[in-house]
């Protein structure tokens, strides 16, 4: 546990011993997270098409939204490859660059977001109104809070990379939240997939 | 306001609850004032609540462990007491479902949780050589959320009522329309958020065994007790976040009227039963196994013998892990999911008996022709044996579906599971206190207290528990708070025994502190001529573990070092060792979640979102805590272990 003994080579966040042993932490957490998912997937899949007297999905969920939201966040865990490959040139400026675009991508998916639940509403499909509707507005409605808490981590890493540059800690933390990042966006393919999809369809 | 406060916020008109009360403001206000008068609070908080230190963490776990036992004792005791004879008049039915609600979550959630994560905690590093766990600031904040949570919990018996549908929480009874008060609001927070902290322990300790052995022990050189904790954080990982789903939906069913599981909306009440089953099998699972791995080393130990078959237990364990998460239907054949959902889940159940029955084997293979000694670990292993095999024999019954439509939900079920939980898991905790409490504490505990606590508990244990399951052949249903005058004798008689019972836990508690009084102080480190690497650090164990760490040949690392001569001391190959500060956030962080839940019971969200608002400012705080903690230098190492090694020649 000596880790005074800081590798001089390799990529950045690996270099120090808490480097990997927090790196793997959080893939650990990461298989938590999707069992986390995977049971509100199951509660979605149960509750499909239990609507009481609320509107139906097909009604209401619109394709143009749903694939400009896609597109925002594949795109968003696009950038966020590039931030990191910057980092791994050791880029201070390029990486916080790509981050702060990552991160406007990101504000724009919740933009959009937030306005569909907004809609929802106003057409009368809210968390009350069913158990479809709760199951829905649960699981997409965990994936952006999700998302938020992910805005909120990476400003607090883009200031830090700002204040005290690219040490081999704050490399460490970029890159996890790089993965949490991407987790997201896998998150969302199946949400794109099961949710707006199926709905459409179904 | 006073209305408020009279009525609605504190439980009045009760005798018991003003006896809880009192006894709740006297103990507060006692542990105050002693802290104040000995001038402890600042060794308080610097030693202890603000301590990132494993053994410590593990201590405190145990501690609390221990309170809680007796909180579900009494709970228990007030059960047998009404059940004792027909029509007494002890509990009334609203009181007697709040109290086995309570007996069964703070048993389950509070007590054996935080035992088994109490002696991971104490034993998992020091058997891998290392100096702490992978993220010590995590384990404290682990441990205080889980405080927090029980706190959270048990004062739901003074304020505001307890909840009282059972540990099962089925819905519709716990859904809003059947139980509109606040008091179902207490479980669902309390258990989110000490789950919370359960889960990061599973990622804690799978990042520790993973990555912190010492040099040369691969995953098959670990101690048995280290593999049991490995497999069951893995099961920790899988199943905790199915618990904080299902808790979560139906915390917003309650608060924010939704409709996962109310009958009006076209909710599904049964989905609560699948998402608490897939979650609560693995659970006793994740309580059974620790307890295996310490009985492993005890009979090992004082049969001084090699552990036989240690690699079969290690494949039945994970097998074990795997079936663990598909049998959950089990818990309702009688739902009516139909007779080949049920013949599936039969045979996945009986399935499960076939490693557990490899296990059994292997601890009879272990024992036999060993020079066995009958030190008092030793004692609860044997006992553990004949006990739990009939636990798991009539799980086997339980799980053959059609004859489950009989015994399902009567006494017949409460004895199967006692005959595992307490037989199992209980017995295993005792057996682990009593094996490493020389290594915690530098004395072992008064083996013949330990004696005589062991006869109380095993002769109260099967007096209480043999007679239900003829009770419950006889028809008598679970959760019912009179009897039937033809089952009086058998009530009796357990009721009987859970007094003996009873008092074998308070002897066990009595031994505590008499040994702490009496008992020669332990020099050698060794206490038990043990075979793994925890006793080859010196007593008290340094804050830093090893000095230098051993290489590793086989799973009985201390065993080959003996032979060879070798310590963890060697003066040659001394570093600085690194080490993490104590910090005070964790306990601040839960305490404030602490109040924000509280908030949520009350639907006060005046108090709620100051509360989660105070959780991203410790969130911030903690991003930007650079702290490296400290290297403890060559000389003082040096000093340390000369002093300690130096008692032992
Ligand atoms: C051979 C192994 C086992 C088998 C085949 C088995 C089978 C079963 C079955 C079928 C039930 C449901 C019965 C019903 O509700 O009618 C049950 C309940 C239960 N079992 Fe086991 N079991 C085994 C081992 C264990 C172990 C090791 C533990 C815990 C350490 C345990 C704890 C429980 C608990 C707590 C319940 C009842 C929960 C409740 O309804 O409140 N079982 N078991
Ligand atoms: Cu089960």
């Amino acid at each position: 546990m000596s880790e005074h003994a800081e590798l001089k080579t390799g990529p950045l966040e690996y270099r120090r011993e808490d480097g990997p042993l927090t790196i793997l932490g959080f893939w650990i957490f990461l298989a938590a997270e999707v069992v986390l998912f995977s049971t509100l997937f199951a509660t979605y899949a149960v509750l499909f098409g239990r609507y009481g007297d609320a509107t139906p999905a097909h009604e209401l969920f619109e394709m143009p939204m749903a694939l400009t939201m896609t597109f925002l966040l594949l795109v968003s865990s696009f950038t966020c490859g590039i931030a990191v490959h910057m980092m791994r040139k050791e880029s201070l400026k390029g990486l916080v660059i790509w981050l702060i675009i990552t991160l406007a991508l990101g504000l724009g998916f919740l933009g959009f977001e937030i306005y569909e639940f907004v809609h929802y509403v106003h057409e009368g499909a809210t968390i009350q109104s069913s158990a479809f509707w709760s199951a829905f507005f649960t699981l997409t409605g965990t994936h952006g809070l999700h998302v938020t808490l992910g805005v909120f981590w990476c400003t607090a890493i883009i200031i830090q990379l700002i204040r005290f540059g690219l040490t081999p800690v704050i490399a460490r933390k970029t890159f996890v939240i790089g993965l949490y990042w991407h987790f997201l966006d896998v998150v969302w393919i199946f949400i794109f997939t099961a949710v707006y999809l199926i709905g459409m369809v179904v | 306001m006073w209305d408020f406060i009279w009525n609605d916020f504190l439980v009045t008109g009760e005798p018991i609850i003003y006896g809880a009360m009192a006894s709740i403001v006297l103990a507060t206000v006692g542990i105050v004032f002693v802290l104040t008068y000995f001038k402890l609070w600042k060794w308080l908080w610097d030693e202890y609540l603000t301590t990132v230190d494993h053994k410590k963490i593990g201590i405190m776990y145990i501690i609390a462990a221990l309170a809680m036992l007796f909180r579900g004792g009494v709970d228990a005791l007030m059960m047998r007491t009404q059940l004792a004879l027909p029509n007494m008049n002890f509990l009334n039915s609203v009181h007697y479902n709040e109290i086995f609600t309570t007996h069964g979550t703070v048993m389950i959630l509070f007590m054996a949780m935080p035992f088994i994560i109490g002696l991971m905690n104490v034993a998992v590093p020091l058997q891998i050589g290392a100096r702490d766990v992978a993220f010590p600031f995590l384990n404290a904040f682990s441990f205080w959320t889980f405080f927090f949570g029980a706190m959270l919990f048990n004062i739901s018996f003074v304020i505001g009522g307890s909840p009282s549908a059972g540990w099962t929480s089925y819905v519709p009874m716990a859904g809003p329309e059947l139980s509109p008060e606040i008091n179902q609001n207490y479980y669902l927070l309390a258990l989110q958020l000490s789950g919370i902290g359960t889960l990061a322990t599973g990622i804690n300790f799978l990042v520790t065994i993973l990555r912190m052995r010492a040099p040369g022990m691969t995953l098959m050189k670990m101690p048995i007790f280290t593999w049991s904790a490995l497999i069951t954080s893995i099961i920790i990982i899988f199943a905790f976040p199915i618990l904080t789903i299902a808790l979560a939906l139906m915390t917003l069913d309650r608060i924010f009227s939704t409709h996962f599981f109310t009958l009006a909306g076209e909710g599904m009440p049964m989905m609560w039963a699948n998402l608490f089953w897939l979650w609560g099998h693995p659970e006793v699972y994740i309580v059974i196994l620790p307890a295996f791995g310490v009985f492993s080393e005890v009979i090992s130990t004082f049969a001084r013998k090699q552990l036989f078959g240690y690699k079969a237990m290690v494949y039945a364990m994970c097998v074990i892990a795997g079936l663990s998460f598909i049998v959950w239907v089990h818990h309702f054949f009688t739902m009516g999911a139909g007779a080949g959902v049920n013949s599936l889940f039969s045979i996945t159940t009986m399935l499960i008996a076939v490693p557990t029955g490899i296990k059994i084997f292997n601890w009879l293979g272990t024992m036999y022709k060993g020079r066995i000694r009958f030190n008092v670990p030793m004692l609860w292993a044997l006992a553990f044996i004949p006990n739990f095999t009939i636990g798991g024999v009539t799980g086997v019954m339980l799980g053959m579906a059609s004859a489950d439509y009989q015994y399902h939900n009567t006494y017949f079920l409460i004895a199967h599971f006692h005959y595992v939980l307490i037989a199992g898991t209980l017995f295993g905790m005792f057996a682990g206190l009593t094996y490493w409490y020389p290594k915690m504490f530098g004395h072992k505990m008064n083996e013949k207290l330990g004696k005589i606590s062991f006869w109380f508990t095993v002769i109260g244990f099967n007096i209480t528990f043999l007679p239900q399951f003829f009770l419950g052949l006889m028809g008598m249903p679970r959760r019912t708070y009179t009897i039937e005058p033809e089952w009086m004798p058998l009530n009796l008689l357990s009721t009987t025994g859970a007094f003996i019972l009873a008092a074998g836990f308070v002897i066990f508690t009595f031994n505590i502190y008499y040994s702490a009084r009496y008992e020669p102080r332990e020099k050698t480190g060794d206490a038990w001529d043990g075979r793994s690497l925890e006793w080859a650090t010196t007593t008290p164990v340094p804050h830093y573990n090893f000095a230098t760490i051993p290489y590793v040949n086989s799973h009985e690392a201390y065993w080959d070092m003996k032979e060879t001569g070798a310590t963890t001391y060697d003066e040659s190959k001394l570093e600085p060792i690194h080490m993490p500060s104590y910090k005070g956030l964790p306990i601040i962080m839960s305490a404030i979640m602490f109040v924000a839940s509280f908030g949520l019971v009350w639907h006060w969200f005046w108090l709620a979102i100051p509360g989660l608002l105070g959780i991203i400012i410790c969130m911030v705080i903690r991003s930007f805590d650079f702290d490296e903690g400290y290297h403890v230098p060559i000389d003082e190492i040096k000093r340390t272990e000369e002093q300690a090694r130096g008692r032992k020649e």
